[in-house]
Order: structure tokens, then sequence, then C-alpha cells
């Protein structure tokens, strides 16, 4: 069983809590997940892990509150307990010394983003970012990156903070303006990823996407989150869950994210979502 | 005088037609009568081919002659003096190429039914009898076993009667491995798993669960915490595909993954189950091993209309055990055997809606000594599915290769 210890509510759907977990605290690396059960028939779900406390013994993660599970976890109060916690899973993300790197985070994906590009602050690398949201409201840790960045852009849907638009916009001003960037880590929903992709790809400036699929033990055993990327098949679980974003089938991770959509629905109408 | 009859005594199961609808187990066991029965069949030889079949060396005959007796615990001591999970070998392990198969009995007719006497003694063991845990003479020394499958299990236990002090890591967040998340509970009731998971917990054990070795501690860490001897049985790993086209598209599933989903996070009962399971009407089974057949039955009973087996070699080449096939037929399967899938074909979402075969015949004797499949010219048609599950076995898992410098592997 493994202890909340902090709960923060991050906007109306978006919370943050620090759970006990020595194992995954004391190993996990910027990139890696957990999966949790909220409680002894819960699903298994996988998490990016947004912070880590190795003398703590903790790790913090933020998710959004979409479905069944997400729900049984936004109930729970500091002091209460998480049935399983298991990690850390996934490949390290492949961090290098670069003079200039752009952090893209769309919604809850600013999460995994931030220690990524925390690790690269602490390398020596000037580090931007460009955090993006429907409005003001779901742009999440804002404060947290303007602690350990050289600039902080922002873009929303109806132009509540920074620009009105999208995150690509501003990849787009920035690349208009001559910065030059050395590589994009580019973290958020399916469709925001691909379409950074879309612009970095055609001018050869590497990009990192951070991939999470359906999956059920995270250790490569169901290979449900099987991922085609540079024309082979992949493990998400195994061989990321941060992969060469040039190389990525987006429209089949998007396809394949739609998988228990219908089912969903139940769940959710079940709970009162 | 032993009892002469050719077959084993018959073991009840459930109707077919009833059967293939719900998750209760097939085989119901032997009562006490047909149990010593078959015991008598045994005709107590003295060099034992039996025990040399048996991976674990569990002393058949004595433990026979005590049902013989009538009396159960005593064979229930002397089975497990040698076995830790005893009602789980007398279901799930393949008797017929172990123990029966080198059964005298077996030269003229079919061989004692050690499987079933096994299980009957364990099942009658757990029904009647506390478990007291023998003093246990503790001698120190820490181990480390990593995975609580049937290989883990059965060293935890092992070693825990010899005095070690013995500490399990289990990645997932239950204890059985395939047990709990491949087998499903018509074959091997998960009550029983936990049962017998107790008895190892009971002698000592301790039991770490969502503890994944290679990732949340490496097997070189576990040596500076003092564990004097790892034993790492990780089991099977990463599923196999065949590499064809539309491998990816909605529908398609690992027998792992759609096993596990039913088994392990019990979609079987969405009442009580937030893990959604997708079946479709019409249902490919690729491949012709237990897993396979697991696969098709459960997909039967979780209301599929038509389930096919498609393998690409004939019937004698099968891997599974007979009785599984048997099983499976009867229950409605069908067996589409010298067939192979090349490529899975699906609609503009993404979802499945049909896969392409083409017909097999067998050629000259493969490097296996199997006759190898060879495709048909002009066979191909296409099978009208919308799942296919894939159970072309795995790779093993490659966590602790990764993180173990200087581990060999083979």
């Amino acid at each position: 069983m493994y202890k909340i210890l902090k709960k923060e509510a991050l906007n109306q759907t978006v919370e943050l809590i620090e759970v006990e977990a020595p194992f995954v605290a004391k190993k996990c690396e910027p990139g890696q997940f957990i999966i949790l059960r909220v409680n002894e028939v819960g699903e298994r779900v996988p998490l990016t892990i947004a912070d880590y406390d190795r003398e703590k013994g903790s790790v913090t993660i933020i998710y959004q509150v979409v479905g069944y599970s997400t729900k049984l976890l936004s109930e729970m109060k500091v002091g209460d307990f998480i049935n399983d916690f298991v990690g850390p899973l996934g490949q390290p993300a492949n961090l290098k010394k670069h003079n200039r790197v752009l952090g893209i985070g769309g919604g809850v994906g600013a999460a995994p983003l931030y220690p990524q590009l925390r690790k690269l602050k602490e390398m020596g690398t000037q580090v931007d970012v460009v955090l993006g949201g429907r409005s003001a409201e779901y742009v999440i840790l804002g404060k947290e990156f303007e602690d350990i960045c050289d600039n902080v852009y922002y873009a929303t849907n109806d132009g509540s903070l920074g620009i009105t638009g999208f995150v690509t916009d501003v990849l787009n001003s920035q690349l208009e303006k001559g910065v030059e960037y050395d590589e994009v880590i580019a973290i958020g929903p399916l469709i925001m990823m691909k379409a950074v992709v879309n612009i970095t790809k055609p001018i050869n400036l590497p990009t990192a996407v951070s991939l999470n699929p359906i999956m059920i033990d995270g250790t490569g055993m169901c290979g449900g989150c099987r991922v085609t990327v540079g024309g082979k098949t992949r493990f998400a679980c195994v061989d990321g869950p941060d992969f060469d974003g040039f190389e990525v089938d987006f429209d089949e991770c998007m396809r394949r994210q739609g998988m228990y959509k219908e089912e969903e629905k139940d769940h959710a109408c079940r709970i009162g979502l | 005088m032993a009892n002469m009859s050719l077959n084993k005594v018959a073991m009840p199961e459930q109707d077919p037609n009833i059967r293939n609808k719900n998750f209760e187990e097939v085989a119901l066991g032997y009562g006490i009568e047909q149990a010593i029965e078959e015991a008598t069949r045994c005709l107590q030889c003295k060099h034992k081919p039996c025990v040399g079949g048996c991976p674990v060396n569990v002393p058949i005959p004595e433990f026979i002659k005590q049902v013989a007796e009538g009396n159960l615990e005593e064979a229930y001591q002397i089975i497990t003096s040698e076995n830790s999970l005893p009602a789980i070998c007398g279901r799930v392990c393949p008797q017929e190429s172990q123990c029966e198969g080198v059964c005298v009995r077996g030269i003229k007719g079919e061989a004692v039914g050690i499987g079933r006497l096994e299980r009957f003694v364990a099942d009658y063991h757990i029904q009647n009898v506390e478990t007291v845990v023998p003093e246990i003479q503790k001698n120190g020394i820490k181990v480390a076993v990593v995975g609580a499958g049937p290989a883990g299990l059965s060293c935890a236990g092992d070693l825990a009667k010899r005095g070690y002090d013995v500490t399990i890591f289990e990645a997932l967040h239950d204890l059985g491995g395939v047990l709990i998340y491949g087998i499903p509970e018509f074959r091997l009731p998960k009550k029983l798993v936990a049962t017998e998971v107790d008895n190892i917990a009971k002698m000592g054990v301790t039991i770490n669960k969502n503890v994944v070795v290679g990732r949340s501690i490496t097997i070189e860490e576990l040596f500076e915490e003092d564990y004097k001897a790892v034993f790492v049985g990780s089991g099977a790993g990463l599923p196999k595909f065949l590499g064809i086209e539309g491998e990816n598209l909605n529908g398609v599933y690992s027998a792992n993954e759609f096993l596990t989903r039913v088994n392990l996070m019990k979609a079987y009962n969405q009442d009580q189950s937030p893990t959604p399971i997708r079946v479709g009407d019409n249902v490919a089974v690729v491949g012709g091993g237990n897993v396979a057949m697991d696969a098709a039955r459960t997909a039967l009973r979780l209301g599929a209309k038509e389930v096919s087996i498609v393998y690409r070699r004939s019937e004698d080449e099968l891997p599974a055990r007979r009785e599984e096939v048997h099983h499976a037929k009867e229950e409605g399967v069908v067996f589409r055997l010298l067939n192979n899938p090349i490529k899975v074909i699906g609609n503009e979402a993404g979802w499945v809606t049909g896969m392409e075969c083409v017909k097999m015949e067998l050629g000259e004797p493969d490097a296996s000594g199997r006759r190898s499949p060879i495709e048909m010219p002009n066979s191909n048609y296409i099978l009208d599915v919308n799942t296919v599950i894939m159970a072309i076995g795995q790779s093993p898992n490659p966590l602790i290769r990764q993180t173990t410098p200087g581990l060999d592997v083979r």
C-alpha cells in the first residue's frame, strides 16, 4: 500500500499527488513512468512521473480526471493508501547536453516534460519552453517552469494566457526569428506531437516525443502498447515511452488510443462522470 | 492384485455446451471412491519410471499407495515433500509428456491418472485439513527469488523448507505469474493459486509485490543487500507477432494481452472489473499451443459466435496437450489446420474486418523433425473475423538481461 503524502488541484480537472513509493523514488529518472491501481479491483493505469524525492522516498504524479480510475483517484485524500504503485517503468529519456533545447508541453503533457527540462538545465543546456492549453486554467506548472527555464512562452486557444493559438504557432515564430534549437522535446496530446513533428521534420530538427498508449503490465508482457516506429513494431513500455518523433506513426497511435472508447463511456456513465 | 482396467477412471466434467458459456472449472475432479479405484491401477514398479519423468521427482508410487489405502493426508505429505504446488501441478502439468508418458501401464492402455490423483489429494487436503507449518530450523542465509510464477514459488517453497530466509520480488500486483494472468479460471481456479501461495507465505517467505527487478532494483543491488543467491524466474516475456501487415489494427491482441485482461484483470466479469475486453462475433486464434487453446476457449465464453484455431501445420503437430485440444473441440472451437495467415485486413477506422490466409500442405521434415508446411499456390482466401489473437509464443523478457552486466543468456 502506498500512502498519499500530498494532494493539490492544479485546475478543475488536473490534480497532483505525491505518493510514498521508496522503490520507485530510489531509481526513477526523467522520462520513466509508473503504473498504479487505485483499489484492489482497479485497472492498471500508466502515469508519467512528474517529480521525485529520493531522500523522502516519494514520487509526484499529475493526472487529468478523465475516466473511471482517475475519478476514483480524485476521490482519495492525503493519508489514504493507493493499492498498487509500481515502477519505475520504461527507459529513461535520452537527455544530452546541448546548446539550446525547446520543450513543448500540451495540457498535462507539461508534467512529464518538467523533470526532463530540469535535468537538461542542470546539464548546462539553455532551455526554453512553450506551454499550451485550451485556456489559462488548463496550463499547468507555469511557475515551476519559470524557475528552471530561460524563456517560458504560453499559447492558449482563447488567448487568456500568452498568444492566441497553438504551441506550434510559438514554435514557428521562434524558428522564423532564427532561434537555433538543437532539439525539441514535445509531450502532449498525440495530435499536438504530430503537428510539432510536421514542422520540425522538414527542417530536420530532432524531436523527441513521449507516448502513453494503452497498456496493462508495463513490463513488455502484454504487447498492448505496441507502436510503429520507423516501420517496426516497438513496445512503448520497454522500448519507450520516448521515441524519435520523426519515426512515429501517429495516425496508428491515435486509432489504437480509441480502442475502448465505447467501454470507457459505459464505465463513465456508471460512476456519473 | 492391481486393477487391470486399461482405461483411467473417468473424471467428471461439466457438459461442453454448458461450460462453454461459463468460467467455472471444466474438470470436476475425482471423489474418494474414484481416486482409490484409480490408485489401484498403479503397479508399484520397483524402477519407478514415473519419478524420473517428474521434473521435481515426486515419489509417485509411494503417494499413490497411500491413496489406495485411503491414507490421504499421508499421501499429501509425501507429495509436498518434493512439490510445493500440488493442486496446481495436478491440474496443469503436461503429465502425458512427463510422469504419465513413461508409466508402464501406458504401454498397453492408458497410463495411471497421476495428475488426477495428485489433484485429488491436494484438493482433499485443502478442503479438510488445516495446513500446519512444520518447525523449520532457520539458517539465516538470505536468498532472493525474482518472479512469483510457478518456478519462483516452487523455488521459494523448497528453500524455505530447508531453512533459507527467502524474499520473493514480483512485478505484478498479484502472485502466481502465468498461473494467474495466463491460465484461465476454467482450467485453474484462482482461489487455489491463492491457497498455494498462502501455504508458501506461511513458511516465512517474504513477498514483495509491485517490484520490477531490472527496474525497481537490479540483481547487483540485491547482492549488495546481502542476498547470497538470486533465482531468476522472470518467465516468458515479450509476445511474438508474425510480422505481417495489419497486426497493429484495433482488434488484434497478443494472447498474453487477451488472457491477462480476462484473467489477471478479471475482465470476464464486466460488472466487477473496470478493465475492458472486446471480443467480436468471429474470432481467429493464430497458433496451436496450450495458450492458443486457452485463448480460443476464453473467447467462446466471452460470447464469440465462431472461434477458429488457425494453425499452419496439421493436427499431429499441434503442440497443445491432447486434453486441451479435445476440450476445445468439444466446446465448439473450429480447427482450421494447414492454414497460414498472411495479412490482417482492416477498415478505414482501423478495426479488423478479416484475415487473409493461405492453405498449406506438409513437405519434408525440417530441423525440428516435423514435416514443414509449404504454401499451396493460389489458395488464398479471406477469413471473416473481427478479432484476431496471436498465440505464437514469446521471447524472454529483456529487463533483467539489459540491467545485469555479465549475465549469460542462451
